[in-house]
């Protein structure tokens, strides 16, 4: 167990950065704070991927040197996921910022529950 | 006629393109558009469903003709094509019945936008029920969930914008966990059709291989969906997302977006990891706990409820507690009983909030139950509607809920270990809906000598009245004809296996 974890370094700092950024978005108050936890957790699945993809000693699949043989290369697979997912997070993050700077100018306050409270005095 | 095999392929761009294409129109043009779309969607998926059924078999569209391990697939069968045109039919609808309300909910500059977010939730939601590809529907999970989040926020208050950001928190979660789950599923297993995924996992399981990441990857995933789809412990953001936004938007909200996270659960299920590889996971005991809590939480929080919105949002998550009680009874019963409820509930809930509408209408605008004394008589349609919906929830016979509760009844007697729990709980959820809703039927038709708000005149709103008409005919159908549906429920999910 303890010996596979060390091999397994980089998955194992993947795992504990998800649950960082897991329970930053879930718990924090401050949305920014939030937006942050949502970009750490996102990250880890991306170095999750990455570490999952790169086998020592291979190279990108790009056909140099007549080199044909399948080991020579990595999947590729796993990076194209590891762009798609970063294109997916950064239109959320921006969704995400853009909500927070409207409620900001409404309610002058970054703190989730503080807006609730005012939203509630306002018994819209 | 194999041209139709193109249809859903077709279907999906044509959202996309539409949704592009609007971007550029004025507000009438748009809606011009949007509408024109539905209905050739509704004609696209009846000629799919028409040529499934004839077919007697699912059957597999290539995108641009890679084969099978490297491209990206469509994969059709009844149950997709049926879904997806029972969604198409309930957003027409309800996109009908709130049109009349629009423009003063929304911003007119920015009325537009509101249909492009429908057409891309519309291209979402077919592409999250025909897709063969797990990273595909990812994707379309989350342009599913952004414009969902659009739709919220398009109706500016500071209450829209504070549902928005709680529904995106929490729908963030959720695709955070699915998407750990299947770079785990993609690791195990090195592919991303579903097809594929499913051999290798066989292949796994009778190896004995992966015991643990597997369990983990099953959880992550259901978790994250049922996170998304507003399962009991994280509804929070939902009462007010669908109690304040757009009156087309609630009932689009609430009938079609968490379903179709619903129904990629159960192709997960089905497709990817294998029924009874699932079933073995005892993931379903926790989803049909979890689900019967929402019953009857769900049911408490709406009695407890002064608003009318409200209070219908909280009795949406009831409603998707029943969905995840059938599917936590493990069997095939449960999940045909799950699968009617989706579009029973579909088309009763809409309905409700299109109904709604009307009451508040003729109450000046008001929302609390003390205001809508007597609207029943000041606008005779919605008032109407509104019973019917009431009565299908409850599960009155004639309508669809009647024929939900019969199918979910039947599959708990069939279930030995959860038949107990199951029946009483549904019992309880029975009788708290009856409590809810009738005590707004009898409140609307309370009559007020002289009440100082003017009726409605439905030769004006000639629109909306036949909405309403319609979607008192889909539940009567639903209700009356369920016998040909079920048995198409059943042949799909056989096609699913």
């Amino acid at each position: 167990m303890g010996a596979n974890l060390l091999a397994n370094y980089g998955e194992a700092v993947a795992m504990i950065l998800f649950a960082i950024g897991f329970g930053n978005l879930l718990i924090q108050k401050n949305l920014i704070k939030k937006i942050i936890g949502l970009n750490i957790m996102d990250s880890a699945v991306y170095l999750f991927l990455a570490e999952k993809g790169y086998v020592n000693g291979r190279i990108a699949p790009i056909v140099v040197d007549g080199v044909q043989s399948v080991e020579a290369y990595i999947n590729p697979v796993p990076s194209g996921l590891v762009l798609t997912g970063i294109v997916v997070s950064v239109s959320v993050t921006a969704l995400m910022l853009s909500l927070t700077i409207r409620l900001y100018m409404r309610y002058h306050t970054l703190n989730l529950d503080e807006i609730s409270t005012q939203l509630r005095k306002e018994g819209l | 006629m194999d041209i139709i095999r193109n249809f859903p392929a077709i279907a999906i761009l044509l959202c996309l393109f539409a949704g592009i294409f609007s971007s550029g129109l004025k507000e009438k043009a748009a809606g011009l558009v949007n509408s024109c779309l539905i209905v050739i969607e509704i004609g696209l998926n009846l000629a799919t469903l028409l040529y499934t059924i004839s077919l007697g078999d699912s059957f597999v569209y290539v995108m641009g003709k890679f084969p099978a391990p490297w491209g990206n697939e469509l994969r059709v069968g009844v149950l997709e094509a049926l879904l997806a045109l029972f969604f198409c039919v309930i957003m027409f609808l309800s996109m009908w019945g709130g049109k009349h309300k629009l423009k003063d909910e929304v911003d007119p500059e920015k009325t537009f936008l509101y249909y492009v977010l429908l057409d891309l939730l519309l291209s979402s939601l077919l592409a999250l029920i025909y897709t063969n590809d797990l990273f595909t529907a990812y994707v379309f999970v989350e342009i599913n969930t952004i414009s969902a989040c659009g739709l919220i926020m398009i109706r500016q208050n500071g209450r829209t914008i504070e549902a928005a950001v709680r529904y995106m928190i929490m729908s963030l979660l959720g695709s955070g966990l699915l998407l750990l789950g299947i770079c785990m599923l993609y690791d195990m297993t090195g592919h991303l059709l579903m097809s594929n995924i499913h051999e290798a996992i066989l292949t796994i399981v009778a190896e004995g291989q992966y015991t643990i990441p597997l369990l983990i990857m099953i959880a992550l995933i259901s978790v994250g969906l049922a996170i998304k789809s507003a399962l009991f412990p994280f509804h929070a953001w939902l009462p007010d997302a669908y109690g304040y936004s757009t009156v087309s938007a609630a009932a689009i909200l609430s009938s079609l977006v968490s379903k179709g996270y619903i129904f990629l659960l159960i192709k997960i299920m089905y497709r990817v990891v294998g029924i009874d590889i699932f079933r073995n996971s005892h993931i379903t005991d926790i989803l049909f706990l979890f689900g019967l809590m929402g019953m009857i939480f769900g049911s408490l929080s709406a009695i407890r409820e002064n608003d009318v919105r409200r209070m219908i949002a909280f009795s949406s998550v009831a409603q998707i507690g029943y969905i995840y009680m059938g599917f936590g009874m493990g069997t095939e019963a449960g999940m045909v009983a799950s699968i009617f409820h989706i579009l029973s509930h579909a088309a009763t809930k809409s309905l409700l909030f299109i109904a709604a509408i009307g009451l508040t209408e003729v109450s000046d605008g008001k929302r609390q139950f003390i205001y809508l004394t007597g609207s029943g008589y000041r606008n005779k349609m919605s008032g109407v509607t509104f019973t019917v919906g009431s009565l299908a929830m409850v599960g009155v016979p004639l309508f669809s809920g009647f024929i939900s509760k019969l199918l979910f009844s039947q599959a708990a007697i069939l279930n030995h270990g959860k038949m107990l729990p199951a029946m009483i709980v549904l019992a309880i959820s029975t009788i708290l809906n009856a409590i809810y809703f009738m005590k707004t039927v009898i409140r609307i038709y309370t009559p007020v000598p002289n009440s100082p708000y003017p009726p409605m005149d439905l030769r004006e709103h000639w629109r909306y009245a036949t909405a309403l008409f319609l979607f008192i005919v889909l539940n009567v159908v639903l209700g009356v004809f369920s016998d040909p549906i079920v048995r198409l429920i059943s042949n799909g999910l056989a096609m699913l296996g």
